[in-house]
């Protein structure tokens, strides 16, 4: 596995700790009312299961597996810089919208880095969707 | 492919079925403004969202992730049969106490949901803890 598939693959893991962390409070909450409030979480619960865990992992594995251009060959990945970006984009989306807890814009500006994150991902990835060999 | 593969992928296979159950259930009761069954939303969502794609996820990861070692290459197998129990003994437990506990609120199912929350907790924390190391530049 590519080292930046390795931190793909390991931010997911992160967050989908994270994700079942919130997710468990909110369910015991359910079940005793301990904290009402806590329901408060249920977006950031949902953005870190979605984007940080099931996205992010996806994207980690397809930087992984998709076919290469010619095996040991330098750059055989494509642009692994842009990959890099995007992955540095898609985190800082998915924590800065956490943080729209306490700030409301930062939903808005969360979004847009994960919005950035993705078409870089795609301009780097898009010729790596090919038949093996070609 | 590995049994515990195997298990997984077909328990979430019979998730995706539920879940879409449970979508045509409440399709019928916004058609026919039925109040008869709350809590449904929730457990659709996380039969469809953890019930089927988080736990196909989990296979498959153990399946095909780089190996741990030689002698261990998938890692612990026991841990990865403890993620597969609490995973599901955990959905079950929500599945059945979030309805009754929505309409009728009492000690016993709210009790569940705790349970239900700590064992999927302690699902995830089982499969990050096995697939850690897997996940290594080779």
């Amino acid at each position: 596995m590519p080292r930046l598939s390795v931190w793909f693959v390991r931010a997911s893991l992160i967050y989908l700790l994270a994700g079942f962390t919130l997710g468990a409070l909110m369910l015991a909450q359910d079940g005793i009312s301990y904290y009402p409030a806590i329901i408060a979480v249920l977006p950031v619960h949902m953005e870190f299961l979605l984007v940080g865990w099931l996205v992010q992992l996806a994207l980690g594995v397809a930087f992984w597996i998709f076919p290469r251009f010619g095996l040991g060959l330098p750059h055989s990945r494509g642009n692994e810089k842009l990959i890099w970006v995007s992955f540095v984009l898609l985190n800082a989306g998915v924590l800065i919208v956490a943080l729209e807890l306490w700030i409301a814009a930062a939903l808005l500006i969360g979004r847009t880095l994960e919005v950035l994150a993705v078409l870089v991902y795609v301009l780097g990835s898009w010729r790596r969707v090919k038949p093996h060999g070609a | 492919m590995p049994t515990l593969t195997r298990w997984f992928i077909k328990t979430s296979l019979v998730c995706l079925a539920l879940a879409l159950i449970a979508g045509l259930l409440l399709a019928v009761q916004a058609i026919f403004s039925l109040t008869t069954l709350g809590g449904l939303f929730p457990v659709y969502i996380h039969l469809l969202v953890f019930g089927w794609l988080t736990q196909l996820v989990f296979g498959v990861v153990f399946w095909m992730f780089p190996k741990y070692s030689t002698e261990k290459a998938r890692g612990s197998e026991t841990l990865g049969w403890w993620t597969y129990i609490l995973l599901n003994v955990g959905l079950l437990l929500r599945v059945v106490a979030e309805p009754v506990q929505s309409m009728n609120p009492n000690p016993v199912t709210g009790w569940m949901l705790v349970v239900s929350a700590v064992i999927q907790f302690f699902a995830g924390l089982t499969f990050v803890a096995n697939s850690w190391k897997r996940v290594r530049v080779k």
